[in-house]
């Protein structure tokens, strides 16, 4: 586990930090700019310090009371919204300036580093030819290469425009999917928390306003993320089997199996699936004349008004959740109420990663 | 040609702005570091200090020195307590007097290519595992080169051609405090006006050579400007 409390004053601004989240997987910080996900990731990494407070990452004390372990005794590895490489050095010479300062690396993993960012190529390069997003994926290298307990990321792809973002994505996937150490990530940006991560910590004025599974944030009434217009859930499926003759593949969850349009990912390999609230639609028996291929069945948990003429609803669908945006007239003719049993249709659907 | 008194004041002007540049050096970095870092109330107090000597009359400068580290003086006379000798008219003497004189020199570009660096790249240092003085050595000497460029040509240079301070505490002992400037006014005094060319002119030629250099490696130079 990651346990941590932490209260920090800055001149402006307050922190307080109370939190215990799993020690694996992808921990998305999410909140606005201002709301101080930048200062909790600096606290983590010791470049903030409170007057007191408490942080222990797996097996390691980092702050206790007045003891504070100093930043370049913590393992951790952080990577800076701008990639922040060192000017006077080329990439190979920042990569060799976390490599010298780490007892106990091998060659091969040194090598399964480059592999994993593919930065082979880059390495006699100045830092001065590389790209945003080539940058970024070097300082990520960089990091990883102090084999840190915790990887912290700040917003790692905010200072890229939207190609280098898609360019860097995948192997921020493949960081998720390799990885055995525990990521914060720090964003305000829907699509890449829907998209990394596993646990979901909101943030709002300097408060941790709740953390848990990523679905279970993201379609808590409590929780404001369930009551934006652009409400989702997410899922994660495995591809099953191909249908050549319509070009399509059928993706296995725990409520049923999507069937979406083929876009060439092998049978077998594991997604997430996201589905936008306004993309779901209720009828009490099951549609056989519909164009909609999606229909599965499922129980309405909750319903809460949203604005004067919709409803968000809550539904379970054989353990996963899903939110449904209706009209408030649609819901009152289908009389939708905790404990019906519905079919839920849905339009659309995104595959990430 | 250059006289043997020409040519000892020659060495003593090399040792005296060598020796000062690496004093300089030595002290001027760790207080440019803390000048550049500090939030301290009195630091403007310090910053003026340090900048006395560009506007104030070196005679004026070389006179309290006389006044302070002479036998008659608080540092003169506690040395003399402690078995020492008075440091005026010694060579140590203008090498204390040479390092006051070019301190703003030394100091200023320092700390304002220590500014300029900003705070990331030291944090960074500090994730991949560097010490605080590991962190100064390799990033911050490193990015705050053209400042120890310009500070060590500044403060050799202006070592080299300083005047009254060296008049005041030196007394122009020959091969011990005799320097460059005073040979040169020396000759003036004496009408040896091709003697004095040839040690002006080759002070102007070499005075220029350095700047350039300077300039050269440095294109945002400028000893004036603070903090941007």
């Amino acid at each position: 586990m990651i346990e941590c409390n932490i209260k920090i004053k800055l001149d402006t601004f307050s922190l307080d930090a109370k939190f215990s989240v799993p020690d694996k997987g992808i921990t998305v910080v999410f909140g606005a700019s201002g709301s101080g996900k930048t200062t909790l990731l600096r606290a983590i990494a010791g470049l903030e310090k409170g007057d007191s407070g408490y942080l222990k990452v797996g097996d390691s004390v980092w702050q206790k009371g007045d003891d504070f372990v100093p930043t370049h005794k913590r393992k951790i590895g952080y990577v800076f919204q701008e990639a922040a490489l060192f000017d006077h050095l080329d990439v190979k010479g920042n990569l060799g300036y976390a490599i010298k300062r780490t007892t106990g690396l091998t060659e091969d993993f040194i090598d399964s580093i480059y592999t994993l960012l593919n930065i082979k190529s880059l390495l006699n390069r100045s830092t001065t030819q590389l790209s945003g997003g080539e940058k970024q994926r070097v300082a990520i290298a960089r990091a990883l290469l102090t084999n840190p307990e915790i990887l912290l990321l700040d917003e790692p792809l905010s200072a890229l425009d939207l190609k280098r973002k898609n360019e860097i994505l995948p192997y921020l996937d493949s960081l998720h999917n390799q990885l055995n150490i525990p990521v914060f990530y720090v964003t305000h940006s829907q699509d890449e928390t829907s998209r990394l991560a596993d646990h979901l910590m909101l943030i709002e004025d300097g408060k941790i306003i709740g953390n848990g599974p990523v679905n279970e944030m993201l379609t808590r009434f409590d929780m404001p993320m369930s009551h934006s217009a652009d409400a989702i859930s997410i899922f994660d499926a495995k591809v099953t089997s191909r249908d050549p003759e319509f070009n399509l593949i059928r993706l296995e969850f725990s409520g049923g199996e999507f069937v979406v349009p083929d876009n060439s990912l092998s049978i077998e390999s594991l997604v997430r699936i996201r589905v936008a609230a306004r993309d779901v639609s209720l009828t009490k028996n099951k549609q056989i004349d519909t164009s909609i291929l999606n229909i599965f069945p499922a129980v309405v948990e909750e319903i809460v008004p949203e604005g004067k003429a919709q409803v968000m609803v809550r539904l379970s669908m054989n353990g996963d959740t899903l939110l449904a945006c209706l009209t408030r007239k649609s819901a009152t003719m289908l009389q939708v109420e905790s404990g019906l049993s519905v079919f839920v249709q849905i339009k659309s659907v995104a595959i990430l990663s | 040609m250059l006289s043997e008194l020409d040519i000892s004041a020659i060495i003593v002007t090399i040792k005296l702005a060598l020796i000062s540049t690496a004093i300089l050096i030595l002290i001027g970095t760790p207080l440019a570091w803390w000048l550049s870092q500090t939030r301290f109330k009195f630091k403007v107090i310090l910053e003026a200090i340090i900048a006395l000597p560009l506007i104030l009359p070196p005679t004026v400068l070389g006179f309290y020195l006389l006044m302070t580290l002479g036998s008659n003086g608080p540092v003169g006379s506690l040395l003399e307590s402690f078995g020492g000798g008075s440091l005026a008219f010694t060579f140590t003497g203008l090498v204390v007097g040479s390092v006051i004189y070019s301190l703003p020199f030394v100091v200023q570009p320092l700390q304002n290519s220590f500014s300029s660096i900003g705070r990331q790249s030291i944090e960074v240092a500090a994730t991949l595992g560097a010490s605080k003085l590991d962190r100064f050595f390799t990033v911050t000497v490193p990015l705050a080169r053209s400042g120890f460029i310009t500070a060590t040509v500044l403060g050799f240079a202006h070592t080299v051609g300083e005047f009254g301070v060296v008049l005041m505490i030196g007394g122009n002992i020959p091969g011990e405090t005799g320097v460059l400037s005073i040979a040169i006014y020396d000759h003036v005094e004496a009408m040896e006006y091709s003697q004095a060319h040839l040690l002006a002119g080759g002070l102007l030629v070499t005075s220029f050579l350095m700047l350039i250099f300077v300039y050269l490696f440095n294109r945002h130079f400028s000893i004036m400007r603070y903090r941007g």
